[in-house]
């Protein structure tokens, strides 16, 4: 990430303010038309992805073996969801939440409590109704982290997200009106129909989920690039890297940790939301912590701070073992999905030897590590 | 929007204040967006009076008072450990003191959070340059540029014309205030990668963003050469005369007596002197303090 800083003349600084330090990374320093075309492309083979196998060659290496497809792609879109939500409360904000799987489960229960037959409140609302009071739940439970553990940061922060998240899985397998291991069933899937009366989101074929999820996603990146490139997302950026700095330049900096809490509730919840509509049912032991830590590592791998990192990683935990599953290993003939974790983690220590930035770093990031370089390198 | 004119002072407890006799230039740039002094008839912009901050045992600052006029550029010196940083901190809201009173615009700003002390119009630079490393020499100042800016998260992520208005007018005004410092070809680079020079001058500019009535600036010349404290003196009285009170901390003698309207000397915590620079200069308890003191005369 060299910039041009030998190279910048006293220029006369009236130019292009994007070029003058109004924003921050390569992306948001080009031409609006190149920013928007790259997006458009993007979002166009996004949601032609569900056909990438009937690309010759390259699409069968690329597809799903043991996992249909289109559902793999689904399951890339939630945890890059939550890789998303993730990326603003560690990424941006600087504050270490291991137990971010809690908000995913909020998000997910409330909607098994509001719409499936087996729930004590006996609503059985439409999925589309439960949305709202979910997403509300789930940020007023942000809110309700966030607000105790304010004055905490770094390893003290990791250790209390860490007993939110243990303590909601507890509870959900405890308690009765969760119904622990039971859990719920026929939470309903979205609403519409096609033409001749079939629904669109049905459980044979998963791509309407993928594009839904992509739908989704997309709004999420739109929001969360607005709010970094606008008074909240320089808070935050301050607040990461000097607090108390932050705070006598007159940042508030108790709102904005709350703010960074909430939203990062709120993407969560909405990965719990989406999930609960495709999956049908879910119990207690869809919410271990091995997710949180996961998604944390999709974070970290793509690039902590990054948007397009925190995208790529997002996709490549979910994508890894599913892809890995179907394969047979040809010693013992066992499922390498078995070896998922293995595997997985061997990916991340080449990435962390390798690329320890991540590999789309944010700019603070890539530059931390060079800095530690020069402290190491032998001279 | 600087201060209109400075009255002749009305002496609140300084005997030997010289009157302040200079012409404040209006117009220029757009810093200082000073309330007025509020019915008070005094022009002490800032009080502080019988400060005492104690640390467990240690005593930092024992019963510590003067006060700050209006458009006056204030040295508070002393050899190190006197507590001047202590008191910079104090006032800023970073500690709160034992007892004592601290007045800014007549209002007592102890107990105040750091940010509302801030947005009240008090702003200051590091001993240690404390910027926000990852972030872009303007994007630095911006921060300083949001202290006063309203947009909400809402409007910020539907990008509302609040948000367009106050990003648009903080853009600008941070990149007239870079410009205002010197250091306006940087804007676009990170501020680690500027010299360190370039960073003290950003850490000003990012002060100034605040709009800030007073000034205070912790050793704004610690690693300087002669050449760069010439230019940074020409800065400060050039911030002056915008209308900026200046608080300035600073452990070189010849810098804060070219500068200085008024100076006070702190030794161990205590006030050990007060009043213009020459008679500072000339005071023997400054002269002990910072050269020592013979044996036989003491």
């Amino acid at each position: 990430m060299s910039e041009a800083t030998v190279t910048s003349a006293p220029a006369p600084v009236k130019k292009n303010w994007r070029e003058s330090g109004g924003t921050r990374g390569w992306f948001g320093r080009q031409h609006w038309a190149v920013r928007v075309g790259l997006s458009v492309v993007f979002a166009l083979v996004a949601y032609l992805l569900p056909y990438v196998g009937q690309v010759p060659v390259l699409g069968p290496q690329v597809i799903t073996q043991g996992i249909d497809w289109s559902s793999a792609l689904f399951n890339m879109s939630y945890y890059v969801l939550l890789a998303l939500g993730l990326n603003v409360v560690v990424g941006f904000a600087g504050l270490l939440d291991l137990g971010y799987v809690g908000f995913f489960a909020v998000g997910a229960y409330t909607v098994a409590m509001l719409t499936s037959p087996d729930s004590v409140l006996k609503t059985e609302w439409g999925w589309v109704a439960a949305i709202p009071v979910a997403l509300a739940i789930t940020m007023l439970s942000g809110l309700l982290l966030g607000w105790p553990t304010l004055r905490l940061r770094g390893d003290y922060l990791a250790i209390v997200t860490l007993g939110f998240a243990e303590i909601i899985r507890i509870f959900a397998t405890s308690s009765e009106t969760l119904r622990g291991d039971r859990g719920f069933s026929s939470i309903p899937h979205p609403p519409g129909t096609y033409a001749d009366g079939k629904p669109i989101f049905g459980v044979a074929d998963a791509t309407p989920y993928y594009w839904l999820g992509l739908t989704v996603v997309i709004l999420v990146i739109l929001g969360v690039q607005n709010l970094d490139r606008s008074r909240v997302g320089r808070s935050w950026l301050a607040i990461r890297e000097d607090e108390e700095a932050a705070e006598i330049m007159g940042v508030r900096t108790i709102k904005y940790k709350l703010w960074a809490f909430a939203i990062g509730a709120f993407i969560g919840g909405l990965g719990g939301v989406m999930f609960a509509g495709q999956q049908g049912f879910m119990n207690s032991q869809t919410f271990v912590l091995q997710f949180s830590i996961l998604v944390l590592a999709g974070v970290v791998m793509g690039g902590s701070g990054n948007i397009f990192g925190a995208i790529l990683g997002g996709a490549l935990i979910s994508y890894i073992p599913d892809r890995l599953r179907g394969i047979k290993d040809p010693i013992w003939d066992t499922d390498l999905y078995e070896y998922r974790f293995a595997i997985f983690g061997l990916v991340i220590l080449a990435i962390m030897i390798y690329r320890p930035q991540g590999l789309i770093p944010s700019r603070r990031r890539a530059m931390e590590l060079k800095d530690r370089e020069k402290e190491v390198a032998p001279q | 929007m600087s201060e209109p004119h400075i009255e002749t002072p009305q002496e609140l407890d300084e005997a030997n204040a010289r009157p302040v006799d200079r012409a404040i230039p209006t117009g220029g740039k757009s810093s200082g967006g000073a309330p007025p002094p509020q019915g008070g008839a005094s022009d002490a912009l800032l009080e502080v009076q019988n400060v005492t901050l104690r640390f467990g045992g240690v005593v930092a600052l024992n019963d510590v008072s003067f006060s700050l006029r209006r458009g006056e550029i204030f040295g508070l010196i002393g050899p190190n450990g006197a507590g001047k940083t202590t008191c910079f901190n104090a006032m800023t809201g970073v500690y709160r003191p034992t007892s004592g009173a601290i007045r800014f615009n007549g209002e007592s700003i102890v107990g105040k959070k750091k940010h509302e002390i801030t947005r009240g119009g008090i702003a200051r630079t590091f001993q240690n340059v404390r910027l926000f490393p990852e972030m872009t020499a303007l994007e630095n100042v911006m921060v300083g540029a949001d202290a006063h800016h309203k947009t909400s998260v809402i409007s910020a992520l539907f990008r509302l014309p609040r948000h367009w208005n106050e990003e648009k007018s903080g853009r600008a005004k941070s990149l007239e205030l870079l410009r205002f410092v010197g250091i306006a070809h940087r804007a676009g680079d990170v501020s680690r990668n500027l010299s360190y020079g370039e960073q003290r001058r950003l850490e000003i500019a990012r002060a100034l963003a605040t709009n800030p009535t007073l000034l205070c600036l912790d050793e704004p010349a610690a690693g300087f050469n002669p050449a760069e404290k010439e230019e940074l003196l020409a800065l400060i009285r050039k911030i002056r005369d915008t209308g900026v009170t200046v608080l300035l901390i600073e452990h070189d003698m010849r810098l804060v007596m070219g500068v200085t309207d008024r100076i006070v000397v702190l030794e161990f915590g205590k006030k050990i002197a007060e009043g213009t620079p020459a008679e500072v200069r000339d005071n023997p308890a400054v002269i002990a303090a910072y050269l020592g003191v013979p044996t036989d005369a003491a």
